[in-house]
């Protein structure tokens, strides 16, 4: 059994604070993290092999710098990494990305005389939020797809997910090949230690530039990217509500009655 | 036959014969983009026994409707829905599509803008013209909320979008409305993915996206037990009740509950915070109700920046207070009436 992962470099969302006087994203110490909803699929991905055996490999998109993504996920679990960068790939959009990743896979299979089985993405990066490279990925590939995977198991001879949907969950029988995005699972994903951290930082990641594979390149980048950003702001909220202060509770809650009934609210 | 339209269309997701509630919320900005760039606003329905729904989009706003009704497109996969939806913009070459942001459209919309080869904007919260380009202009948060992006497709066609559900308002209804139903029949290919069971386990009064009242509890509650001070309050008001991400997890409310970035994009009539101090991700939910009450200890906490009345204090102490006045006022109007004097 192969299996891949496509992991992202992505800056800790939670850590992001508005800059007040420029009003831009300060970017500058925030911390890059293995994507979190990447690391759950990386997790499925190693407890299926731990199940049925097999390899799993993952492989990045991005500047150098995101090596330290692939050694963190060799630390939990995964046997090979591979980095796609090149400069011709800065400002992809989905459409670009998904397009780039489908060629570097492709001669990744290509170089290893065997297909992936299961590819695995997240459902969405924390950055973008789009969750459009994962479907997208498959359909470049030609692969079937499920989406927003919770839990994947072993049947007897096929794999069966569970699927998030608006007003509960589907339970599906997937193909031989597949590629699944993964939502937030009922378990963690494990931790490393140190052993496996030091194993991890040995270990080789093999670089995949434009130049290693077939690709049109009039299709990556910038210049191959549909979409174009117009321009970027930062929301800004600062209603002047009226903040309620009274010696009691009581008074409190009588106030915003009066309030609300004065503006015909109730 | 080949058509180019040029029309903008809104997708209208279906299941179980059954509309989400979505596909009608983006008749109304589909309007606004159709008027502006002086064409037609189509809505295209696909599933089993959805005539009514044509219809209804028509009613709705919609000039014309283009319809698949066949059984297999009772239940969404993508192989099947991703065939029709292509096979129809090859067909008819829309200017622009409108897909709901529900786990199926985003599903559905990558798998369609890959095949056609044009750009796709996710989980839009604004959609406006440019006037300058006359291309669609797609706002959409990034970064957890922190930042909005404006996003153009110049050169491709058609120019799609997926758009978070409960950001727009549903039109007005006009039942006098007329507009031609095309009924359309593609070639799809068999579904690679079996479905063995769908599961329903969200009880109905969930149902955030439709309440008019949302009150919602956060880390502030302290523990599961507390949630019955939300619980209470949200029945007095019949209203819905949410939750922030602390509160989900925390494991003391399900994910369904949960508002904001990574949970339910909300737009009630009255939508009160109790405990919720306001992260960026949560504001990003339910920042656009029409009015907002928030219930917090921490006189500082952000969610008092996007409130139209806080009230400083201990939830514990307040929202008893709150569910016993209004508890008073809806059985004082109905004293009121019976006295008739």
């Amino acid at each position: 059994m192969n299996i891949l992962v496509c992991v992202k470099q992505v800056p800790d969302t939670t850590e992001i604070r508005i800059d007040p006087v420029t009003n831009t994203l300060i970017r500058a110490g925030v911390p890059s993290i293995v994507n979190p909803f990447d690391g759950y699929a990386l997790e499925m991905a190693v407890r299926l092999k731990e199940a049925a055996g097999g390899n799993v490999s993952v492989i990045s998109m991005g500047p150098e710098q995101a090596k330290n993504a692939l050694k963190a996920c060799m630390a939990v679990g995964a046997d090979a990494a591979y980095l796609v960068s090149d400069r011709a790939f800065g400002g992809s959009d989905t459409l670009a990305t998904s397009y780039i990743l489908s060629c570097a896979i492709k001669k990744i299979e290509k170089d290893k005389g065997d297909p992936f089985d299961i590819i695995f993405c997240g459902k969405q990066a924390i950055d973008g939020d789009t969750g459009q490279v994962g479907p997208s990925l498959a359909e470049h590939l030609g692969y079937p797809r499920v989406t927003y995977v919770t839990d994947a198991r072993w049947k007897e001879d096929h794999l069966e997910v569970k699927r998030e949907a608006d007003n509960g969950f589907d339970r599906l029988r997937c193909p031989e090949t597949v590629l699944l995005t993964v939502s937030k699972t009922p378990y963690e994903p494990r931790y490393a230690n140190i052993k496996s951290k030091m194993a991890a930082n040995r270990a080789q990641i093999s670089i995949i530039t434009a130049a290693d594979m077939e690709i049109d390149l009039k299709r990556a980048g910038l210049k191959g990217s549909p979409t174009k950003v117009k321009r970027t702001f930062t929301p800004v909220h600062n209603k002047q509500g009226i903040k309620i202060q009274e010696k009691s509770q009581e008074r409190a809650v009588k106030r915003l009655i009066q309030l609300m009934t004065e503006a015909k609210l109730v | 036959m080949c058509e180019n339209t040029r029309d903008v269309w809104v997708y209208i997701e279906t299941e179980e014969g059954k509309a989400k509630a979505v596909g009608y919320e983006l008749l109304t900005p589909g309007r606004l983009l159709a008027d502006k760039m002086r064409v037609r606003l189509v809505a295209v329905v696909i599933g089993d026994q959805v005539e009514k729904i044509a219809k209804k989009a028509i009613e709705y706003g919609a000039d014309q409707a283009i319809v698949l009704d066949a059984p297999e497109y009772k239940v969404y996969n993508t192989d099947v829905f991703g065939d029709a939806m292509t096979a129809l913009i090859k067909k008819y070459h829309p200017e622009g599509i409108l897909i709901g942001a529900t786990n199926n459209g985003r599903d559905l919309g990558p798998c369609v803008s890959c095949r056609i080869r044009t750009g796709l904007t996710a989980d839009c919260t604004g959609i406006d013209l440019d006037e300058e380009s006359g291309n669609i202009a797609w706002t959409r948060p990034a970064f957890g909320g922190n930042l909005m992006a404006v996003i153009l497709c110049p050169d491709t066609r058609p120019q799609m979008g997926t758009v978070r559900p409960g950001v727009f308002k549903r039109p007005v209804s006009d039942e006098s409305r007329s507009g031609e139903v095309i009924h359309e029949t593609v070639q799809v290919r068999t579904n690679r993915i079996q479905l063995i069971e769908h599961v329903r386990e969200m009880a109905e009064s969930v149902k955030l996206d439709e309440a008019e009242v949302i009150v919602a509890g956060g880390n502030g509650l302290g523990s599961r037990d507390n949630f019955c001070y939300i619980q209470e309050l949200a029945q007095v008001l019949d209203g819905a009740v949410g939750a922030s991400r602390a509160a989900v997890d925390n494991g003391w409310i399900s994910h369904a509950h949960q508002v904001g970035q990574t949970g339910k994009t909300v737009s009630p009539r009255l939508y009160i915070a109790c405990g919720i101090s306001g992260a960026i991700q949560h504001i990003a939910g339910m920042s656009e109700s029409d009015t907002i009450i928030a219930v917090n200890k921490d006189p500082d906490a952000p969610i008092f920046s996007v409130a139209d009345y806080g009230i400083v204090g201990d939830l514990k102490e307040v929202l008893p207070i709150m569910t016993a006045e209004f508890k008073r006022m809806k059985t004082g109007e109905q004293t009121d009436d019976n006295h008739g004097d």
